[in-house]
């Protein structure tokens, strides 16, 4: 047993917890959840095989050399799967610093704060490099698999990717403590690790589009350009992509610079890492006064008072309000591609519309769970003299409002060029976000809305048929914007979706 | 005070509850009007599912619940119209102004909004919020929220008051400043029923005591009937208290 304290001792307890974290978000606890976790994860794991065997069997035996085209493909997706890594990490450190658990206990006991935080770092990039080999395995089993052992290597590109994420994301975040200061890290930081997630896909999308009118990324990779201005090709910039290809001794220095930047930023962060995490504690003592018009209390109908109140928490919560409208960033491309595609004529309404359709899908999910699930004072709505059915219908309400509020300027000038598509389009964000609201109502548990980024943990049902209804109707809307009657049928298809839900879910029992 | 002669405020009968096991057994209580009334008893011996399903936060397995005189569980909302309850744990809006958060409590209840504000100024004061009262409470400690939250629950006011556990985790000034707002409650003729493991509260504050254990009422009035009931004269409620739940256990 080691000693009291000591790194050893630390690092058993931090990995011990976070051993435990990741149980309880798999199975929630339960004895027969701990069985279909296993089940679910051993059936994903072998479709990720056969997923993998589908996109990546073609290359395992295929001669590729290193010449610049090739390089650039694979360094391209190596940066593409960073930049993600990248985003979680910072997600991760973010995270740890201003959680509060055990922070008191330890920053109050006589053990080391740097080995603490040092141990604490090191189960960040722990996890950070599970993750990445976790979801690398499949496609790197496979190549090995047909194409013999030289593709193990990938292994260890992308343990060292997860490695330099999180050396990168410390480096970022205490820089972001140190220029912006404790209080407004935490929001940016969010905002950045989802930028930066976003950021690179979105890019490149836009890039092939406007180039090459493809949503691939790989067009932008391989056109003339990128390829005239990539770096040699001996050049130390493609030492991963050699060593993904079986070069071993691009991959020991891939994995030494790795261990070395990684080493390097947990011995000259851990000690800073203590005086940021006392900074953030003191965040929340900041005062934030709010100014009105009028200081005399209004006359309102309950159902108002309560769409008011949810409408006021979200507008002044910058971190929520980047949250939910983040998932509309992702399908910029798609609309941007089909608007550049089809941008002749009132068409492109045909392709356009369940795009929007979707987005207000998804959207309305987010907010439904905010305002169903996320409320903060559920005893005394509880306990207030308004029928629960009228507390809910003012809680649909408030989020109906918000998406017609953000999609009317759309709808609007949909309008413009042709008013049936439009309407196509109202009805369209109209069923998706019901649709979205009703999953959440079948599914809804009492949450924090602090809690918000851990919603799909607490039930993948309600966010896989989420996402089933959105594309459910989008199709519809489509199909109703080219006007055939097969529209009818993928209607048919949504509501039925929606039936089964409500029999499976949780709330009927 | 004989809190027999004012009207019953609140009547539960028979009333039972179980989860795995029975956390209520078939419990009748009675709450007269003008009366502050405290529940003690061991931890897990009922006494926030008893209050729970008198608010309607918890539906009872069997028996009736009247709030003055209105059947609450077929009649919920006239029945919740008339009360008020407040947790141990403050649940208030982080993003909402102590100000705010009444505005929107009153528009719960559907109270004028001119007499709304009054109260809630007058409310504001009693409690010593008027430095805070326009700054969200995502910054307040624990004696702050629990401030709004009790203002909120008077901001309508309720004839019937309930209280589980309000003063843990208060300093002294902020208990004694929430005890002045129930004592002065009581005074104006309202009704206030509070659980608390704090005996020398329920003590000095309560009209009447009623000790819960095993979901069930194992002893109810002043503290001279209580220590009546033991055979014993000269103890403190504490001594009463434990003797009470030993009797109780050993008879189980």
């Amino acid at each position: 047993m080691s000693q009291a304290a000591s790194l050893p001792w630390l690092a058993s307890h931090e990995f011990r917890l976070g051993w435990r974290d990741w149980v309880s978000l798999m199975t929630a606890g339960g004895r027969r959840r701990a069985r279909n976790a296993v089940i679910a994860l051993i059936i994903f794991a072998a479709f990720m095989h056969v997923f993998a065997y589908w996109t990546v069997a073609a290359y395992a035996n295929a001669n590729l050399a290193s010449d610049t085209a090739t390089l650039v493909g694979l360094t391209g997706t190596l940066v593409l799967s960073w930049s993600l890594l990248l985003s979680q990490a910072m997600e991760s450190v973010t995270r740890a610093f201003y959680a509060r658990s055990d922070l008191d206990l330890i920053l109050t006991s006589p053990a080391s704060a740097r080995k603490v935080f040092a141990v604490r770092m090191g189960r960040i990039a722990t996890a950070a490099i599970a993750i990445a080999v976790l979801l690398a395995a499949p496609f790197i089993n496979v190549l090995a698999f047909l194409g013999g052992s030289r593709w193990l290597g990938a292994y260890g590109v992308v343990a060292a990717m997860g490695a330099v994420a999180t050396a990168a994301a410390l480096a970022l975040t205490i820089a972001l403590f140190r220029v912006v200061g404790a209080k407004r890290t935490r929001l940016i930081a969010q905002i950045v690790a989802a930028v930066i997630g976003a950021a690179f896909v979105i890019g490149l999308q836009v890039a092939a589009i406007f180039s090459a009118g493809s949503l691939s990324r790989f067009t932008a990779l391989q056109s003339d350009w990128t390829l005239r201005h990539a770096p040699v090709a001996d050049s130390a910039f493609w030492w991963p992509a050699r060593a993904v290809l079986g070069d071993y001794a691009a991959l020991a220095a891939v994995l030494a610079f790795s261990i070395v930047f990684l080493a390097g930023s947990i011995a000259l962060f851990s000690r800073r890492f203590g005086e940021h995490a006392v900074a953030a504690a003191g965040v929340s003592s900041t005062t934030v006064r709010q100014r009105r018009w009028s200081l005399a209390f209004r006359r309102r109908s309950a159902g108002r008072v309560l769409r008011q109140k949810e409408w006021a928490l979200l507008r002044r919560d910058p971190w929520l309000i980047s949250q939910t409208l983040m998932q509309i960033l992702y399908l910029i491309p798609p609309a941007l591609l089909l608007w550049i595609t089809f941008g002749k004529g009132n068409d492109a309404f045909v392709v356009l519309i369940p795009v929007v359709v979707m987005a207000a899908g998804q959207l309305a999910g987010g907010l439904a769970w905010l305002s169903i699930s996320g409320e903060d004072a559920p005893d005394l709505v509880a306990t207030a003299p308004i029928a629960a059915h009228r507390v809910l219908a003012a809680k649909i309400e408030a989020v109906i409002g918000m998406i017609a509020l953000i999609f009317a300027p759309l709808v609007g000038m949909m309008a413009f060029g042709e008013v049936y598509a439009a309407l196509v389009c109202a009805v369209g964000i109209l069923a998706a976000a019901a649709a979205s609201t009703m999953i959440q109502l079948c599914f809804r548990v009492q949450a924090r809305r602090s809690q918000f980024r851990r919603r799909q943990t607490s039930s993948r049902i309600a966010t896989f048929a989420e996402a089933f209804s959105s594309i459910a109707w989008a199709a519809t809307s489509a199909l109703a914007a080219a006007q055939t009657w097969a529209a009818l049928g993928a209607a048919v298809i949504a509501l039925g979706l929606l039936a089964a839900i409500w029999l499976v879910s949780p709330s009927r029992a | 005070m004989n809190s027999q002669n004012f009207p019953v405020a609140l009547a539960l009968r028979g009333v039972s509850k179980r989860f795995d096991r029975p956390a209520v057994d078939a419990l009748d209580l009675t709450v007269y009007g003008g009366e502050f009334y405290a529940l003690v008893g061991p931890n897990g011996a009922g006494k926030t599912t008893t209050l729970r399903m008198v608010v309607g936060l918890l539906a009872p397995d069997a028996g009736s619940i009247c709030i003055e005189g209105i059947d609450a569980l077929s009649d919920p909302v006239a029945a919740k119209q008339l009360t008020a309850w407040v947790s141990d744990e403050p649940m208030i809006y982080d993003k909402l102004t102590p100000y705010e958060y009444l505005e929107f409590v009153a528009g719960l209840w559907r109270i004028e909004p001119a007499a709304a504000e009054a109260r809630a100024r007058e409310l504001i004061g009693w409690l010593g919020l008027e430095p805070h009262a326009h700054e969200r409470c995502e910054g307040f400690s624990k004696g702050m929220r629990q401030k709004v939250a009790l203002a909120g629950a008077l901001v309508h006011d309720p004839k019937l008051i309930i209280l589980d556990e309000p003063l843990t985790g208060l300093d002294a000034g902020t208990a004694r400043q929430v005890k002045n707002v129930l004592r002065e409650r009581v005074h104006a003729g309202g009704t206030v029923i509070m659980s608390t493991h704090i005996l020398e509260v329920a003590e000095r504050m309560a009209d009447r005591i009623g000790v819960i254990a095993g979901g069930r009422l194992i002893a109810e009035g002043t503290l001279d009937d209580l220590r009546r009931q033991t055979g014993e004269t000269a103890t403190s409620l504490e001594d009463t208290f434990l003797t009470l739940v030993a009797e109780q256990e050993a008879a189980a």
